[in-house]
């Protein structure tokens, strides 16, 4: 057994991450780039190890290998540890056969054994899939001081945007009445964040019973927590303030980016109380021309700029060539924009090539009604020459024959 | 020879009295911070690595605390490990022997327990106050093709003011011929100058340091170099591509800005041969609405809202609105507010001006703010 731990966290990493479309093609949503250097499990790790928490399970499930590769030995993060550290938790094979993780509470079922290795006290259950900087230790000391069996995350969300979310009915003493899965309807606005702390010892005969129990989805949110609901376990919900985004669309990963260049932006990841942590490539500082123009963006480490840059976010290493134009965009590492392109409102994922005097994506004032959105350019696309690529439209790797 | 068989001694202090100026006056020259992000023990460190060796020594005298801090265990290069890797050797008076590492000479003797322990059969040895990217293989192969006792890398140029300057007469073959010693008297002198990158086998090293020693004597470059030319087959490897040393604040300000050029910084961020530096988490520079940006090299974390020109930004510097920076390097953590100017300064760690200063400095005499300061 090794030393106990309070607290240990499981981060659920096994989401393919559908509505994220060619960008979770050959990717696990959570190993997603984010924010110039970052990829979205960045923050739950950095939240974990800022928290205290030194011990995390990342289960993973769908396209692993970048993600595991990534994670590593968890050294950006200190998880590196001879005491817990980051843990890579795949299905695996047992006497009685091979599982898949079912759902998310099968998932941290058939890890019974990890958690317990432990003995921790409370279990963290994160998802990674959001953007956000908060301290778990607080959530913790909540959990401990309302005695409760289960303890979930609540950001209260603008009225009109509630239906989007699961919601929350709590009462003033802060326990749980009734939950809502996006009602048409909302009757609250305070929305679940899939950040829950429970009590080892609760969850763990939940998880066993869940796992018995005929037709069960074995999911938290659908089965294990009304369960526990409704055999009148504890139940409470823990406020929190600030920055917070789900970035599982296409639409909602490329605002929470540009949120990061806004002048009003409501998250610093420049604070050195907070950190974010992520593995870094090894690259020269960035480069900017003297024909260059650089506003209102995020610039990483090896990016060489000699074209004009506004309101975008560039990754490491990203060359932008004379005369091109990058507006309201995101571009991945290693991405190169041709002499005379034109991009804005896109995805460039990695290693992609716009090539001369291209354009891609387009203004909304310039689109017929309707047939607006991001443009979405795959992993190591080429866009030929000249070539146009319209609003909305999101361009794949040919595949191999 | 066999690149893991080579032993990687690095000097964090250059040797000489005015190494590198003001930058050396709380440091070593080998935690010099460089080119944005980087510290110039970054360079030998990375091509130590990048050729396939296992097993460094850095030798340290005084002022090395920032050097420890930004080799740490040695990760970034993957040179912490359980079998060889990183170590650091400071000074230390053994009672038959009271020597510390005052001289290139006396660093080398009061090691002589690490060489002999260390299983290579090469050493190879660096200074800090040179930058490079070359390949050590092609060195080790030249050692290899010549049959030579020693290989010193060298640099056809203009002599550098320093003291231990070693000059060499070459012949067409590269054998050094002859050997002069300069005490900084032939600076700017078009000459073959030493880079201090020598080549030879450990246990010629280790002879050659314990003979001198035993014979009281004080100079590596005098008595153990120059004095063994005639029995030793001593060859000059040229250096090609982007190099430059540093000999004084000057040096340094032209070897930053060299950065600024394009085929300069291909050669020494050579992506197949990387080079390597402590990480520091910081998030990617930020360029506001007023940010004006030419020319010029920005690390992460700075945040930009005025204008900068042919300069360099090392990490988390802050360029308020309306600030101008021309011709300048700013170092980690510097403010530059508003409405001030900075012309030709060099600004070390965590410097801040404050609002409507001008400060201009020359070309050929930037103006150097030291760590820490306000103005």
């Amino acid at each position: 057994m090794a030393r106990k731990n309070e607290c240990i966290a499981m981060l659920l990493a096994g989401g393919q991450g559908s509505r994220l479309g060619i960008l979770t093609k050959k990717i696990a949503k959570p190993a997603v780039p984010f924010g110039g250097k970052y990829r979205i499990i960045d923050f739950p790790l950095s939240n974990c190890v800022n928290s205290g928490i030194h011990t995390v399970g990342v289960l993973t499930q769908y396209q692993p290998l970048e993600l595991n590769d990534y994670i590593g030995n968890g050294e950006p993060w200190d998880l590196d540890r001879t005491d817990g550290g980051v843990h890579i938790l795949s299905p695996y094979q047992q006497i009685e056969g091979t599982e898949w993780y079912k759902g998310t509470a099968n998932a941290i079922y058939q890890n019974i054994n990890f958690i317990d290795k432990y003995d921790p006290e409370y279990v963290a259950i994160l998802s990674g899939d959001h953007i956000y900087k908060m301290d778990y230790g607080e959530m913790l000391a909540f959990h401990k001081e309302k005695e409760a069996a289960c303890t979930i995350a609540m950001l209260e969300v603008d009225w009109e945007e509630a239906s989007r979310f699961g919601l929350m009915i709590v009462n003033d003493d802060g326990t749980i009445a009734e939950f809502e899965e996006k009602p048409a309807n909302p009757r609250s606005n305070k929305a679940s964040m899939g950040v829950y702390i429970f009590t080892w010892k609760k969850l763990r005969q939940y998880l066993i019973d869940d796992e018995a129990k005929e037709g069960s989805s074995n999911d938290f949110g659908k089965d294990v927590i009304p369960t526990m609901h409704n055999a009148g376990e504890k139940m409470v919900a823990y406020p929190f303030k600030g920055y917070w985004r789900d970035v599982g669309t296409i639409d909602s990963l490329w605002t929470a980016n540009m949120d990061l260049i806004s002048p009003e932006a409501e998250i610093n990841l420049d604070d050195p109380t907070w950190k974010i942590y992520a593995r870094s490539p090894s690259a020269p500082p960035q480069y900017i021309s003297s024909h260059a123009r650089v506003r209102n963006s995020m610039v990483a480490e090896g990016c060489n700029i000699e074209g004009d840059v506004d309101f975008s976010v560039l990754f490491a290493n990203v060359t932008v060539e004379e005369g091109a134009v990058v507006r309201d965009s995101i571009v991945m590492p290693g991405s190169i924009i041709k002499k005379g392109a034109i991009v804005q409102y896109a995805i460039v994922a990695e290693n992609a090539t716009i090539g001369e005097n291209a354009q891609v994506g387009a203004r909304e004032q310039d689109c017929e009604k309707g047939e607006w959105g991001i443009t979405v350019i795959g992993e190591n696309v080429t866009i030929n020459d000249k070539e146009k690529v319209p609003a909305k439209s999101m361009i794949s790797e040919k595949e191999e024959a | 020879m066999r690149a893991n068989n080579v032993l990687g001694i690095i000097h964090a202090q250059s040797y000489g009295p005015n190494a590198n100026g003001e930058l050396t006056s709380i440091r070593t020259s080998a935690s010099v911070p460089f080119g944005g992000r980087y510290r110039m023990i970054d360079f030998p460190l990375s091509d130590m690595v990048n050729a396939g060796m296992t097993q460094v020594g850095i030798i340290t005298e005084t002022n090395f605390q920032s050097l420890v801090d930004h080799v740490g265990s040695g990760r970034p290069w993957d040179l912490a490990r359980k079998r060889e890797g990183m170590f650091i050797l400071p000074p230390y008076n053994t009672s038959s022997a009271m020597i510390g590492h005052e001289t290139r000479l006396s660093s080398l003797y009061s090691i002589s327990d690490f060489l002999n322990k260390s299983r290579q059969e090469y050493v190879l040895m660096t200074d800090t106050n040179t930058l490079y990217n070359i390949n050590y293989r092609d060195l080790f192969k030249f050692h290899d093709e010549k049959g030579a006792d020693i290989t010193i890398v060298y640099k056809h140029g203009k002599a550098p003011a320093l003291s231990d300057l070693m000059m060499f007469a070459i012949g067409d073959d590269k054998r050094i011929n002859e050997i002069s010693i300069s005490n900084g008297g032939d600076a700017g002198v078009e000459t073959n100058y030493s880079f201090n990158i020598i080549l030879m086998r450990k246990s010629l090293l280790e002879y050659l340091v314990r003979n001198a020693i035993a014979h009281n004597y004080t100079s590596f470059e005098r008595d153990v170099i120059q004095a063994n030319l005639p029995n030793l087959k001593v060859y000059g490897y040229p250096i090609t591509g982007y190099s430059a040393m540093i000999d004084s604040l000057k040096t340094y300000y032209k070897a930053s800005l060299d950065l600024l050029h394009p085929e300069n910084r291909k050669a020494l961020f050579d992506p197949s041969k990387p080079i390597d530096t402590k990480i520091c988490d910081n998030v990617p520079a930020t360029y506001g609405l007023d940010a004006k940006v030419s020319n010029s090299l920005i690390a992460d974390g700075c945040v930009i809202e005025g204008t900068v020109e042919n300069s360099i930004l090392f990490r988390d510097v802050k360029v308020e609105r309306g600030a101008v920076i021309k011709n300048s390097i700013i170092m980690q953590g510097s403010v530059v507010s508003t409405n001030s100017t900075l012309n030709a300064v060099i600004t070390d760690k965590n410097a801040v001006i404050t609002p409507n200063k001008n400060l201009s400095g020359d070309e050929s005499y930037p103006i150097f703010i030291s760590k820490g300061t306000t103005v």
